[in-house]
């Protein structure tokens, strides 16, 4: 049973649309997972001497317990909010002749090994080989390592127990938060408490069996709960939002496009992954404060105007490159009904103006680095709303990738292509070229003046340019159709 | 109304569609009729600009599809499922199609209060988006999608497929009423051959792209039609 189990595991993370994509984005997300790997590997390593080379008079293993409690707990937080018991890939076998039981197992077994699981080890294992190397006992490391790993395990199981219910997790918050509340007024010493929680695991291994039994108690009465709810109403159920409709009619002033505008404000509210794109383009307001508050920046006027272009272009860059393949679900549906193509475009043209616009507005607190920066900020702006907003519009008409609106948001690659990647080029690149050549060798604001202006020239020539969208967009409709149907 | 000239498409070497003329007289209810494969939903398809044929031309009130999009404001249409756009609620999708055929709000109100009959209590009012709809449901709010506006020409894929019984005799009584002035005409494709007799007066039946049948509707189409069906 099990075989045929790991043989559907097999097949489903190897036909899943990650791998069916091109290899430009596998090797891109190979590189990132390789990244992180690295990372954690590189702190686990060399985490001990870091520590010891920084506190020299203290144990790095005792400095690491101290704050393990306040890891846990945020790895409660973080699992809360984002991790979910795989229950949905059991339905198609809920009618076949295997004992209910076993797919319970099975279902819990599987969330053992989520990368939630996975990743903190990167740190601890590397870290306790250290530890062993430099002279630690071995049995109590092990012991400690041991101990770890049943923590994270019944973190793990903890979590299902208590998903969606918001107390508990109300509880966990509460309880991080006195504690680092009790710690900071120094009512309580959190720190040397939990360490010594740890420590003395270190010093008794024999202990780390406490933790056993508390994942086993833990796994017990997920497995209760979890056989009780193998039903389609209850546990393998899809959950239904309720709508909520908001009233949009203050876009019917915008006139003829005021239909699309609405519908994409609809799009982006209800749908996680346009959603994510959203709420990232105001975090990517605070992009600019990486490179304005670091001295070694100052003096690299094409990564200033880099971050610039950030600050205002997050929406435009993340919801313009993927245009019109949000709408490619009910694309065919959209060219069988009688309205100008272009209302359809400018609509998506207003929308990414209007959020540049706000963009800048909530960007004017950057003044506190100086005018300067601000300018370079506003030259940014406007070379968005000119240039990049017109240019995005037409670099859609290459898309040939349906999105599923219906997938996650996050880290989903759905409807990417070679074209995501070529558009940075005139996207960033090119106005930071042009911004680095005139400052470095004209000099004064030649820069700024140049930037802004084409975004200016761009915005004139807006009708023309139009136009020229429109009629790819109509002379590619077959192509695009044709594509959007094809499942992603 | 309507005329499919010589219309073929091929895929590579396949021929999936190969129609020498079909005239569609205004007003007429047209039933179109095939297994599988047989090119119907092509056929449709072409027939809105969707896909390209690739010989001929169809002509839809005197204007060639593929040249003019004028008659995507008289004609109304629902394929599947991927008309709907799923995070709307059914309201909101009726006023987006309602004002891109150039009907107000009140417009919309009005002409849904004709369907309340159809929906069932199951469309309008609650608190669904369209993707969380059975499948039947969405069917509803589609087909009636499609007949917003006042539209000259529907055209309807496999309408009846996924409908519980008494739904389906209300479509089969909307289809009727629609085409009862002669004014509106009616494409229908189906797999069940009781409900095109009963609403089409014409019926035409294709075979691997290709017209086997065009019959005027009678008391023995339905016979005719299951014997030749019954390979």
């Amino acid at each position: 049973m099990i075989a045929h189990f790991l043989n559907l595991e097999w097949k489903q993370y190897f036909r899943s649309s990650h791998w069916q994509k091109g290899i430009a984005i596998k090797i891109l997300m190979l590189f990132f997972a390789l990244y992180f790997i690295i990372s954690f590997l590189v702190i686990g390593v060399g985490g001990y001497y870091i520590l010891k080379k920084e506190f020299p008079e203290q144990d790095p293993l005792q400095m690491v317990n101290s704050y393990l409690l306040y890891a846990v707990l945020g790895d409660l937080i973080l699992r809360y909010l984002m991790q979910k018991l795989p229950v949905m890939n059991i339905k198609p076998m809920l009618i076949l002749p295997i004992k209910k039981s076993k797919l319970v197992h099975y279902v819990l077994g599987k969330s053992s090994f989520s990368p939630f699981n996975i990743f903190g080890l990167f740190f601890y294992i590397p870290f306790s080989v250290v530890l062993i190397k430099e002279g630690y006992d071995t049995i109590g490391v092990l012991g400690w390592l041991f101990f770890i790993l049943l923590i994270i395990q019944s973190s793990n199981f903890l979590n299902f127990l208590i998903n969606k219910n918001n107390v508990a997790f109300g509880v966990i918050l509460t309880t991080l938060a006195s504690l680092i509340a009790l710690q900071k007024f120094d009512f309580l010493d959190v720190t040397g408490f939990g360490g010594q929680i740890f420590d003395a695991i270190y010093a008794n291994p024999i202990y780390s069996f406490i933790g056993l039994f508390v994942l086993v108690v833990l796994y017990t009465l997920n497995f209760k709960q979890l056989l009780n709810q193998v039903y389609l109403d209850q546990a393998v159920s899809q959950k239904v939002e309720e709508a909520k409709s908001a009233d949009l009619s203050f876009a019917n002033r915008l006139g003829d496009v005021a239909p699309f505008i609405k519908n994409d404000m609809r799009l982006i509210w209800r749908n996680k992954r346009t959603k994510t794109v959203f709420l990232m383009s105001f975090l990517f307001l605070f992009y600019g404060l990486i490179f304005f508050t670091q001295e070694t920046y100052r003096n690299m006027p094409a990564m200033l105007m880099f971050a610039s272009l950030f600050v205002t272009g997050g929406f435009t860059f993340n919801y313009g490159q993927f245009i019109p393949a949000w709408d490619s679900a009910h694309y065919k549906m959209l060219m069988s009904q009688g309205f100008k193509y272009r209302k359809f475009l400018e609509s998506k043209w207003i929308l990414m103006v209007v959020m540049t616009a706000i963009l800048y507005f909530l960007s004017i607190p950057y003044l506190y680095f100086g005018v300067d920066i601000f300018l370079m900020i506003t030259c940014g702006a406007i070379f968005n709303i000119g240039f990049n907003s017109l240019f995005l519009l037409f670099a859609g008409s290459f898309n040939r990738k349906r999105i599923d609106l219906n997938k996650s948001g996050f880290g989903n690659t759905q409807g990417t292509s070679a074209t995501q990647f070529i558009v940075i080029i005139p996207l960033m690149l090119f106005p930071m070229l042009i911004f680095w050549l005139l400052n470095k060798f004209v000099g004064g604001s030649s820069g700024y003046i140049a930037v802004a202006s084409i975004g200016v020239v761009c915005l004139l020539l807006k009708n023309y340019a139009m136009n020229f969208i429109e009629k790819k967009y109509i002379k590619d409709k077959y192509a695009m159709i044709n594509a959007f149907g094809k499942e992603a | 109304m309507i005329t499919i000239d010589t219309i073929s498409k091929k895929y590579g070497k396949a021929e999936v569609l190969n129609v020498d003329t079909i005239e569609i007289p205004t007003g007429q209810s047209f039933g179109l009729v095939g297994n599988n494969g047989a090119g119907k939903t092509t056929l449709f398809n072409i027939l809105l600009d969707l896909i390209r044929p690739t010989t001929g031309a169809i002509v839809n009130n005197d204007i060639v599809v593929s040249k003019s999009e004028d008659w995507k404001s008289f004609t109304g249409s629902f394929i599947d499922e991927s008309f709907l756009i799923g995070y709307l609620t059914p309201e909101e999708y009726f006023e987006f199609i309602g004002d891109l055929r150039g009907m107000n709000k009140a417009d919309v109100k009005s002409f849904l209060s004709k369907f309340d009959e159809f929906f069932n209590g199951e469309i309008v009012g609650k608190k669904k988006y369209l993707r969380d709809l059975s499948k039947g449901n969405q069917k509803k709010a589609g087909i009636v999608a499609a007949m917003m506006g006042n539209p000259q020409v529907v055209i309807l894929d496999e309408p009846f497929a996924n409908l519980d019984p008494t739904t389906q005799i209300r479509l089969k009584k909307i289809i009727k009423e629609l085409t009862e002035n002669r004014e509106v005409t009616v494409l229908v494709s189906s797999h069940d051959l009781t409900h095109v007799t009963e609403v089409c007066e014409r019926i035409v039946v294709l075979d691997k792209g290709t017209v086997v049948k065009d019959i005027e509707t009678s008391a023995e189409t339905l016979k005719e039609l299951e014997s030749y069906f019954s390979v």
